[in-house]
């Protein structure tokens, strides 16, 4: 037991969480009072001890399940010992035959494709979990094409697997059913309901088969292996260039709470600065009401200036996520700023700052920047040296020295005239000009890629590949 | 000292038995707390039942509860003790005839010059007790680092008086909204449970339990519509509590069944911000026509 829980630990370490030394004996006190064949529990158990922050819980849960898969009652993978599952195939078996005649026999195996079909809608419709698990494992079986020893990931299985059942066309007949039953029109609000209520029941059918492919694979593969494939990135350091839509989403969530705590601890900061050297004046004025002495020494506490904000960014296809990411972090703490202003560029720029304005909707803006914003000169190919050639004539007299500037975008410039004396220019009149790119550092120059050009002339370019990064970057800013 | 619970289902029961629907998670971390003697930091959403989860436990032993709420500017003589220096002052005077002066510096550094403030009455309480520590991200990085004797040694240390341990160990709740990080030292010290807004099912069977003739078809759409707008991406969600005040709200108008009329017109008792309003409405009645 004592091994397993080391492994596990170390586990999660390389995953990326921190485990102190303590929380670990935490974990292995918390699991002697709990009874060991409860799964939950158990799960739950070393949750509370090992994981300090909800974000990386999804994280944990996958080592869990990698980790633990093969060692409980329900997770046993030879056919034969399911007698309830297999019952359960059985009666279905015999209803289907009731049902439409057709004498099909020997197992669940002997299903057609339709079949299975129709029973997974069945399941669905009726939210029945035993049956929805049951589907998950015969799919994969039949549909994955797992063959030992190959060394595909877990992802291509996923996809065979779905590619296979429509679950799409499935909501649909899912909703037209559902049509069927009361007779005829549902209106629109249960409509909606029905139909979040199908979408998170189908949820729920893929992650069974997630887990059942998992299973598999680790039963393959081993646990060890298996935990450094499935090894998921914490929110904060997925990749801005490479997330996944799934990512994505993570990504938005965990948004929201930093920069609600990036508000908080830099106005935290504002207020505490608290050192300043002695206020002649003021110190007089208020010895006054000591008869002249200078009791109440006065001290200038620092005012520091906030600063405008001027950012510019690249919005073409390969770095529009990483834009979207900063414009959203800035505007939600635009109360730190005295100004913001925000152009964004393709090959043609324009400035996008009164779609912020007048909403409060953060998401709604960005959406309306990526779709109104006029951004394309010529060919809507990335050209960096035109776009600061028109922002420097349209914008350029609008660069004071209060204002600092900053560039996003990865300076791939498709081989077009760099035009870095913009930048030149502009971090003579401004306060201070950065550069945020999302590429690996190792990435930079090469290929049409002129970053070094043009950082030359900043007071600093910054690799900015994750949130933690670029959280790093904006308290610095600031 | 005998643990408070026997086992997980009974922490659930008891729980329930008290109007608290504790999921497998929640009852599993009180019952381990119990266990080891641990405090419990409970994170999550505003309005997801964290305050209430200790108020619950306490009625469920029949402990007394003791809040310490937290904000920025907190510190020792409210959370911990304060000397009493009226009373000091008076009893310094009262004896000024006298001059054995060592005999009343002992004296008025005694426990009857104290002042007890929520940290040190519930560990110096007689008699059992449940210490909620609310919204403990209000303070400072540094206040809280006096939490930290009492959270993992449940005793407090006062110069002049010496050390006070705890007689019985309180079960301790720590809540937070996770608007800042929390330190790592805290963190280390307690047992972490998150508490998300509740599944589909577990929130209509709290509709059931916490609002007064309410019909099961009714909670049911409740929650499911409760469910779609929190779908939605909305600056605020609704919070449990707001989803109780909605069901409230619809037994009081006598409505039978939700339409989308009666969803939009009651949406301002679940939403608060009016762009989340207008959002909500948009998707739930125009949607899918």
């Amino acid at each position: 037991m004592l091994d397993l829980l080391a492994g596990f630990v170390t586990e999660l370490r390389n995953a990326g969480l921190p485990v102190s030394l303590t929380e670990n004996l935490d974990a292995m006190e918390a699991v002697q009072h709990i009874p060991i064949e409860d799964r939950d529990a158990f799960k739950y158990a070393l949750g509370a001890t090992l994981v300090k922050n909800s974000s990386h819980w999804r994280s944990f849960e996958t080592v869990f399940e990698v980790y633990f898969s093969m060692r409980g009652p329900e997770y046993k993978l030879v056919e034969g010992s399911e007698d309830e599952l297999e019952q359960m195939w059985r009666e279905m078996q015999e209803q289907m035959k009731e049902g439409d005649g057709r004498g099909s026999s020997g197992g669940m195996d002997a299903l057609t494709p339709e079949e299975i079909a129709q029973m997974l809608m069945q399941a669905l419709l009726n939210g029945d979990q035993a049956l929805m698990r049951a589907l998950a494992k015969q799919s994969v079986q039949r549909f994955a094409g797992m063959e030992p020893g190959r060394p595909v990931g877990g992802t291509y299985y996923l996809y065979r697997t779905l590619r296979n059942l429509d679950l799409e066309g499935m909501l649909q007949k899912l909703m037209d059913a559902s049509r069927q039953e009361v007779g005829g029109e549902l209106t629109a609000l249960e409509e909606r309901l029905e139909k979040d209520e199908y979408e998170s029941r189908i949820e729920q059918f893929k992650k069974e088969i997630e887990a059942e492919i998992r299973r598999r694979l680790v039963a393959d593969r081993g646990a060890e292996a298996m935990a450094k494939t499935l090894r998921k990135p914490l929110p904060e350091d997925v990749e801005f260039m490479h997330a996944s839509r799934d990512e994505m989403q993570a990504l938005k969530k965990s948004l929201y709470p930093l920069t609600r705590k990036l508000a908080a601890r830099l106005a935290r900061k504002r207020r505490h600065g608290r050192k300043g050297p002695l206020d002649f004046r003021n110190t007089v004025r208020h010895s006054l009401s000591y008869g002249g002495t200078p009791a109440e020494p006065k001290f200038k506490y620092p005012r520091p200036a906030k600063p405008e904000l001027m950012v510019v960014a690249d919005i073409s296809g390969s770095v529009a996520a990483f834009a979207r990411f900063t414009l959203m972090l800035v505007y939600a703490i635009q109360n730190q700023f005295s100004k913001v202003r925000s152009f964004v560029f393709i090959d043609g720029i324009d400035e996008v700052t009164d779609f912020f304005k007048g909403t409060e909707d953060i998401s709604e803006a960005i959406h309306r920047v990526n779709t109104e914003a006029d951004v394309v000169w010529v060919d809507g190919h990335s050209d960096y040296g035109h776009a600061f050639e028109v922002f420097w004539e349209k914008y350029g007299k609008d660069v004071g020295p209060k204002t600092t500037v900053l560039f996003l975008g990865d300076a791939r410039n498709n081989y077009h005239a760099s035009q870095a004396w913009v930048i030149k220019e502009i971090r003579q009149k401004a306060r201070q000009v950065y550069w945020l790119n999302p590429e690996p550092r190792s990435y930079w120059n090469t290929g049409d890629s002129i970053v070094g050009e043009y950082g030359a002339h900043t007071d600093g370019t910054y690799e900015c590949r994750n949130l933690r990064q670029l959280e790093a970057f904006v308290e610095k800013l600031v | 000292m005998a643990p408070r619970f026997t086992s997980v289902q009974q922490v659930r029961d008891g729980l329930r038995d008290v109007n608290y629907l504790a999921d497998d998670g929640i009852a599993g971390v009180a019952f381990l707390a119990d266990r080891l003697a641990k405090p419990i930091l409970v994170e999550g959403p505003a309005g997801t039942g964290k305050t209430q989860l200790a108020k619950s436990i306490a009625d469920m032993t029949g402990a007394r509860l003791i809040r310490l709420q937290c904000y920025e500017g907190l510190d020792e003589s409210k959370a911990l003790y304060e000397w009493n220096y009226k009373k000091q002052l008076l009893r310094i005077q009262a004896d000024k005839n006298s001059d054995g002066w060592s005999e009343i510096h002992d004296d008025i550094f005694s426990r009857e010059f104290l002042l007890t403030r929520p940290l040190l009455e519930a560990i110096s309480a007689p008699d059992p007790v449940v210490l909620l520590i609310d919204e403990v991200d209000r303070v400072e990085v540094e206040t809280e680092a006096l939490l930290l004797e009492i959270l993992s040694e449940y005793q407090v240390s006062i110069p002049e008086l010496g050390t006070i341990t705890a007689t019985q160990i309180p079960m301790v709740f720590l809540t937070s909204n996770n608007t800042r990080e929390l330190s790592e030292a805290l963190k280390r010290r307690c047992l972490y449970l998150h508490v998300d807004y509740p599944s589909m099912e577990r929130e209509k069977e709290i509709v059931l339990t916490k609002v007064e003739g309410i019909t099961e078809n009714l909670a049911d759409q409740v929650a499911r519509i409760v469910r779609s707008i929190r779908q939605l991406d909305l600056k605020k969600s609704p919070s449990v509590s707001e989803t109780l005040d909605w069901a409230r709200t619809i037994m009081l108008l006598n409505i039978e069944t939700i339409d989308a009329q009666v969803a939009k017109d009651t949406l301002h008792v679940l939403l608060k911000y009016q762009t989340d309003i207008a959002k909500a409405a948009k998707e739930l009645s125009v949607d899918l026509v």
